[in-house]
């Protein structure tokens, strides 16, 4: 009969058991560590920098040296009604990208898929994904100089319409188009390679079904290539809600002027603005972390409602 | 099928007949649309090149054309003679290839263990790099931990921030683990560690996924600003976006005044300046593109191969 083994013993097999188990995959554990060194590094200690925004943050005193002052800052953003400014300027222009420039790499890849000449849909597909290789800051550069109220080409194009000409980058009303229209010229060309990756995923029997039953071209794209995709559209749609909090700072900073700032301030601008030129860190943090935890309410959610309705989540 | 249309002239004749006219309209305003968008995609390009080769003079009398008459070289050659020009081509070209090469050997040698399912502490390390995708501790953290290691003002403040990202990472990984265990095996029989593995049967048979992840880290690094805006403030050290984004966003009134004029023949107007360093910034992007489209096809679909 095996005399019961003492506790420690157990334990210390065990624990023998696992340094041998790492040894002999040493070369697979030792790959791993500057993964594992970069992440925790970069992106798990400044998640313990968070605690600024508990404090009454100083350079000089460091994180630990500082004082402690709870919940004052949260309470101070919730007062500002600055903070409420760019809380509706971030959520409402990630609306109108999430109903506008959402919809457009779906539509597009569905267009781009019923196109049968070969060359047409290469050259196209290789216009279509050049923008999004191009940086905001050249983009912005483009945008500003291209609608100047002065001698900006659109402008010129308006004048010799006879109308007056429109200060686009200055009026609020324009400048979220702008945003907006320019986030779908960079990225919703490249947008549809995700979509038009999942519909050649379609097996083509079910083509063939429909169109021994009579289908129209349209009526097949309604009915087998939309219910297809579905699945990928709304993966992408609930990682898209993930990051509603989030506008792009390049994008935003080279469209900002002192005149648009009211609707173009968002809270990446902000946090730069407040806490890098401004030198208000715990403040900055604060706002940080406020963005961080919405981010991830709104993906949570988004993730449950999709599950509850049926479809995948991420997880 | 074919049994059942009797004649031209029946009813089920003329329903296909319609079925087709309505396809052919679909099918029209599909090539239309596509190809309007398409030329939107590039038509703003041509402007900025045709507009950096026009005088100045000519650009005043009819901004809106899009040929120029007269072809002036005035604003490239006063580029050329721009200081900071040089130092920021420096800077860009130092961070994208040191910057995309440490991205790809930490990509290579990090998924490979990750793509072993049954590594002890394998689902540790997954979890916790995939909680980073969706919280981090924001800028001002970030700032002052760069800062504490002392990167501020060097290019390392752009490159190790970014080192690794989560996506790719995941991306190569499900590569990685689509290669045939086999041949895994018969190297270990044959005596191999797992460093001869990667090195000599994992990385060559991952080179499409390798391209496609150059060719993103790549241009991400040669167009990224932001970081250089918060890390770097010594301007001999700004990358090249960061002195466009002065130049052409902020009206370069600085930049005018301090450097581009000195020793310049003929002064090039601030307006076909800015179109000549939007040119000189993209133009490595154009020549590379050509080269490197067909491996984004192919490296989009890395991380949902089925079969």
């Amino acid at each position: 009969m095996r005399e019961p083994r003492s506790f420690l013993a157990v334990q210390r097999t065990k624990c023998q058991r696992f340094l041998r188990y790492v040894l002999r995959h040493k070369y697979l554990y030792l790959l791993l560590v500057p993964c594992v060194v970069y992440f925790i590094v970069f992106h798990y200690v400044p998640m313990y920098g968070v605690l600024i925004s508990f404090k009454d943050f100083n350079f000089k005193k460091g994180i630990l040296g500082s004082e402690w002052v709870g919940f004052e800052n949260f309470e101070y953003m919730f007062g500002l009604s600055d903070f409420y400014r760019v809380f509706w300027n971030s959520l409402y222009l990630n609306i109108l990208r999430l109903l506008i420039a959402f919809p457009i790499p779906v539509i597009l890849a569905l267009m781009i898929n019923e196109i049968n000449n070969r060359y047409f849909k290469r050259i196209t597909q290789t216009a279509i994904y050049f923008p999004y290789f191009i940086s905001w800051a050249v983009i912005g550069g483009i945008l500003v100089n291209f609608l100047s109220p002065t001698w900006g080409v659109v402008n010129e194009m308006i004048k010799s319409l006879g109308f007056e000409s429109i200060f686009f980058l200055g009026e609020a009303k324009y400048f979220r188009g702008v945003a907006v229209a320019s986030s779908i010229w960079k990225e919703a060309g490249w947008g549809t390679i995700i979509y038009l990756a999942a519909i050649t995923g379609i097996g083509p029997e079910l083509y063939e079904a429909a169109t021994v039953d009579g289908a129209s071209r349209l009526q097949r794209l309604v009915h087998i290539t939309l219910p297809c995709i579905k699945t990928t559209v709304v993966l992408t749609f609930i990682l898209r809600v993930g990051s509603i909090m989030s506008n792009g700072f390049e994008q935003i900073f080279t469209l900002q002027n002192t005149m648009n700032l009211s609707v173009s301030e968002v809270f990446e601008t902000y946090t730069y603005r407040v806490g890098m030129l401004g030198g208000r860190f715990s403040f900055a943090t604060t706002v940080g972390l406020f963005t961080s935890v919405i981010s991830m309410i709104f993906l949570l959610t988004a993730n449950f409602l999709s599950k509850k309705l049926g479809e995948e989540g991420i997880w | 099928m074919l049994f059942a249309i009797r004649s031209r002239k029946s009813p089920d004749w003329q329903k296909r007949l319609q079925a087709s006219r309505g396809d052919k309209v679909f099918s029209t305003i599909n090539y239309v649309v596509v190809g309007l968008f398409a030329l939107l995609c590039i038509f703003p390009l041509f402007y900025v090149l045709s507009y950096s080769l026009t005088p100045y003079e000519q650009y005043l009398k009819n901004p809106i054309r899009l040929i120029p008459t007269e072809l002036s070289f005035a604003a490239y050659r006063q580029l050329w003679n721009f200081p900071l020009m040089w130092t920021g081509f420096r800077s860009t070209l130092f961070i994208t290839i040191v910057g995309t090469a440490i991205n790809i050997v930490l990509l290579c040698i990090s998924a490979y263990p990750l793509s072993k399912k049954d590594l002890k502490g394998r689902n540790f390390v997954m979890g916790m790099i995939l909680f980073t995708m969706f919280f981090n501790g924001g800028m001002i953290p970030n700032y002052y931990l760069v800062r504490s290691l002392h990167l501020i003002n060097t290019y390392w403040s752009l490159i190790l921030p970014g080192a690794i990202s989560a996506y790719n990472l995941i991306l190569m990984r499900n590569f990685v683990s689509a290669i045939p265990d086999s041949l895994e095996e018969s190297a270990i029989i044959d005596g191999a560690n797992e460093l001869v593995i990667l090195g000599k049967i994992i990385v060559p048979l991952s080179k499409p996924a390798i391209a496609t992840f150059i060719l993103f880290h790549a241009v991400g690094h040669w167009n990224a600003y932001f970081n250089s805006i918060l890390y770097i403030s010594d301007r001999k050290l700004w990358p090249l976006m960061l002195i466009v984004r002065e130049m052409v966003v902020d009206s370069g009134a600085n930049m005018v005044q301090q450097g581009v004029t000195a020793g310049a023949q003929e002064l090039a107007q601030p307006f076909t300046l800015k179109m000549a360093i939007i040119v000189v910034t993209i133009l490595p992007i154009i020549c590379v593109y050509p080269f490197v489209q067909k491996y984004f096809m192919k490296g989009m679909l890395l991380g949902s191969v089925k079969g």
